[in-house]
């Protein structure tokens, strides 16, 4: 039983961190510009594929750092010539505009690396097990996301919290005009803005490549599950996405070892028998089954219950 | 004014000229509904590329009955709905022989069309070929007269791999952990049923459902698996769910041997080697290209020199459609009418080894001999690896074709 708690707990928070990793420039673009970025997790994708790319010539280290950057790039250019002259159209323009953008590129990397997985590896520098626990091993690379991603939720908060930028990030964000006024590019925040958020996914992608499996339909997979975080964490809130993240990790991992049912709960009582007829479909279905809906079904609530999220300070 | 006029009498001739040549023309067309898109691209795109391999072929030799083969692609997205819609697009096009095979509820979907679009349509009857879906329902219970199955159904494949691993003491305990859908769920139970049967010294430790390509991290259930004790896993996932299963494996150590249905897929193979897990995943199989059988090794390095990228993943396609060709030389017609009853009970040198497999008339399942291989480095006379990896499939087990037929309960009704 302790064996059980010890390792789902490690399990997941590791999961979780990998989610923050992927989740925390979603949030960052979502809460300083309001924009729900549906082609968040392609650009998590563009990182992978590039730091695969990458790493295959040039190594896993330079990859870490020139695929970020390049697709920051790409994240700016799509803020400069695309999503700017859509904001005028309000924010389902924006939404539609970005999910466009997911299916593109989906086809474009497609086009370039095909459908088949590609052989993206753990850097041998950190192929090897950082320690056992109960006879599991944890592999070094896997501790290392987490480093990571405790690492960005630092800075970030810094910045945020505790420099001009931050600041004037998000003034811009409710007072775009006054902002203006006191001789700040708007325009070049946000594309600034914008960039950094899709250079955090690419970080994500570069580190999770070797650790998932990188191929062409990696961001479908991954999509939804950052929305829940976004959405639970609370609007502009970066704390709230961390949390958020750890939680939904930790609930899907205890929910994978539970093995129980409505029909182990209600044993063979004469209420069980009636119940048993009506919820025929649901009866026997083990909470380890529907683990991985959970997150969703915790959005649902979230959004009946507490709109604003688990930390949110904005109500939309 | 003039120039309009000009080029308008010329776009008429080009177009009245294609259209005559697409007359006189008269090819074979085959439709192709299978996932081009989506999650199950890479597995769409690879048997798009061996039936393009296979028409070449063909058509290099003067075609079918003296037509040139048309594969024409349409991409159903793994879904029942889509692909119903895309068949009857190929009907209108007049495609009359469909090839269908992933996903065993798109193929009971397509099965069931066709059957019924045949009763409503006579003389314009269409035949489905499905060369991957395996759910045993669809040649027992739902058993069609137009529905052709090459590959071997879930009870076929569970028979011969517990066989397989009752046949080796190391294994005590074993670990079913399937796809929480149909066709999951019958391999699960006869799996069970087999594994802890009579005489067998084997106990099952846990029979786990996962949630169908839902699953990101796989290592919870890697902690499940070990803290049960199990020796083996045996799991009929396959595409992410299998990738990400083993990969899971490999980084907690988990150092025990998987018995598995579709390791061969495309990216498997890969996050196999990343996972460090030599010999020690078993699949089960109609052949693989590392079988000691020239002519095949020919073809599959020919092939190869067109499409580097993967080997050959679909050996059934080419009995598939060298039968169904075969079928229409015989008939003399390549209307289903008449060629389905020469495909009934046919006897067909199997593409991977050159043994003879047959066609049972009574539910249209084929029975081939069976392979069970594991993935590892290459040795002596084992020339194809598998996606750059080095590592390649070798035999561990061969199934001959008389102990791999088992019953059905089909009662087909024949036209």
């Amino acid at each position: 039983m302790l064996e059980i708690v010890f390792i789902s707990t490690l399990n997941g928070v590791l999961y979780g961190m990998l989610l923050f990793l992927m989740a925390s420039g979603l949030t960052v673009i979502f809460s300083m510009m309001g924009v729900l970025n549906f082609a968040h997790a392609s650009f998590y994708m563009l990182g992978a594929f590039f730091g695969f790319e990458i790493s295959r010539h040039v190594g896993f280290w330079p990859g870490l750092v020139i695929a970020p950057v390049l697709v920051g790039l790409i994240g700016m250019a799509v803020e400069r010539y695309g999503l700017r002259q859509v904001h005028r159209h309000g924010h389902v323009a924006e939404l539609l505009f970005t999910f466009g953008l997911t299916f593109i590129i989906q086809e474009v990397v497609q086009m370039v690396w095909g459908k088949l997985a590609v052989d993206y590896k753990v850097p041998p520098a950190l192929d090897f097990p950082a320690f056992t626990l109960f006879a599991t091993e944890y592999p070094a690379f896997k501790i290392f996301m987490l480093a990571i991603s405790i690492a960005i939720f630092a800075v970030l908060l810094l910045i945020v919290k505790r420099t001009r930028v931050g600041l004037v990030v998000q003034a811009a964000l409710s007072h775009p005009d006054m902002v203006g006024m006191l001789g700040h590019n708007v325009g070049r925040v946000f594309m600034l803005v914008f960039g950094v958020g899709a250079g955090l996914a690419a970080v994500a992608g570069v580190i999770a490549g070797p650790a998932l499996v990188t191929q062409a339909n990696m961001a479908a997979a991954l999509g939804p599950i950052l929305f829940v975080i976004v959405v639970v964490g609370g609007l502009g809130s970066l704390s709230g996405a961390f949390v958020a993240s750890l939680l939904i990790g930790l609930i899907q991992t205890f929910a994978v070892a539970v093995n129980v049912s409505l029909a182990d709960i209600l044993g063979d009582t004469q209420m069980a028998e009636t119940l048993s007829v009506w919820f025929s479909d649901i009866w026997s279905v083990t909470v380890a089954q529907i683990a991985p809906i959970l997150p969703y079904l915790l959005l649902v609530l979230i959004l009946i219950f507490r709109p604003r999220g688990l930390m949110g300070n904005r109500e939309s | 004014m003039r120039k309009f006029v000009g080029s308008g009498a010329l776009a008429l001739v080009v177009l009245a000229s294609t259209a005559l040549s697409a007359m006189a023309q008269d090819t074979l067309k085959i439709g192709y509904v299978d996932p081009l898109s989506g999650g199950g691209a890479a597995a769409g795109q690879i048997g798009m590329n061996q039936l393009n391999y296979i028409a070449e072929a063909v058509n290099a030799k003067g075609g079918v009955l003296g037509k040139q083969v048309e594969i024409i692609p349409y991409d159903n997205k793994l879904d029942p709905q889509v692909s119903l819609v895309q068949i009857q697009k190929a009907v209108d096009q007049g495609v009359r022989i469909v090839i269908q095979g992933n996903g065993s509820s798109v193929a009971a979907a397509v099965s069931d069309f066709v059957t019924k679009f045949n009763s409503r349509n006579p003389g314009k009857e269409v035949v489905h070929i499905n060369h991957a879906a395996i759910d045993p329902s669809l040649t027992n219970d739902k058993c069609s007269y137009w529905h052709f199955a090459f590959d071997a159904n879930v009870n076929i494949k569970v028979e011969a791999m517990t066989n397989f691993m009752k046949a080796n003491e190391a294994i005590k305990k074993v670990y079913l952990i399937n796809q929480d859908y149909s066709f999951g769920h019958s391999v699960a139970e006869a799996a069970a049923a087999k594994l802890s049967g009579e005489g067998s010294s084997i106990e099952v430790v846990g029979k786990e459902f996962v949630p169908l390509q839902k699953v990101t991290d796989f290592s919870p259930y890697i902690a499940k698996i070990r803290a049960s004790g199990a020796d083996s896993v045996f799991t009929a996932n396959w595409g992410n769910d299998l990738q990400l299963l083993i990969k899971a494996a490999g980084d907690a150590g988990l150092d025990i041997n998987w018995y598995t249905f579709y390791a061969g897929l495309a990216g498997t193979p890969t996050a196999i080697k990343q996972a460090g897990l030599e010999d020690k995943v078993f699949q089960i199989t109609e052949g693989v290209n590392n079988l000691d059988y020239m002519p095949m090794q020919e073809e599959v390095k020919a092939y190869m020199a067109k499409y580097p990228d993967a080997p050959i993943y679909y050996p059934r396609l080419f009995n598939a459609m060298g039968m169904v060709f075969d079928a229409i030389e015989e008939a003399g017609s390549d209307d289903p009418v008449k060629f389905v009853p020469k495909l009934e009970g046919m006897k067909y040198m199997n593409f991977i080894d050159g043994k003879e497999g047959f066609m049972r008339a009574d539910d249209h399942q084929y029975f081939q001999t069976m392979y069970i291989s594991g993935l590892g480095a290459l040795g002596p006379n084992q020339p194809f690896e598998e996606e750059n990896t080095g590592w390649g499939w070798k035999v561990a087990a061969t199934i001959p074709v008389d102990d791999t037929i088992v019953s059905t309960t089909c009662e087909m009704e024949r036209p």
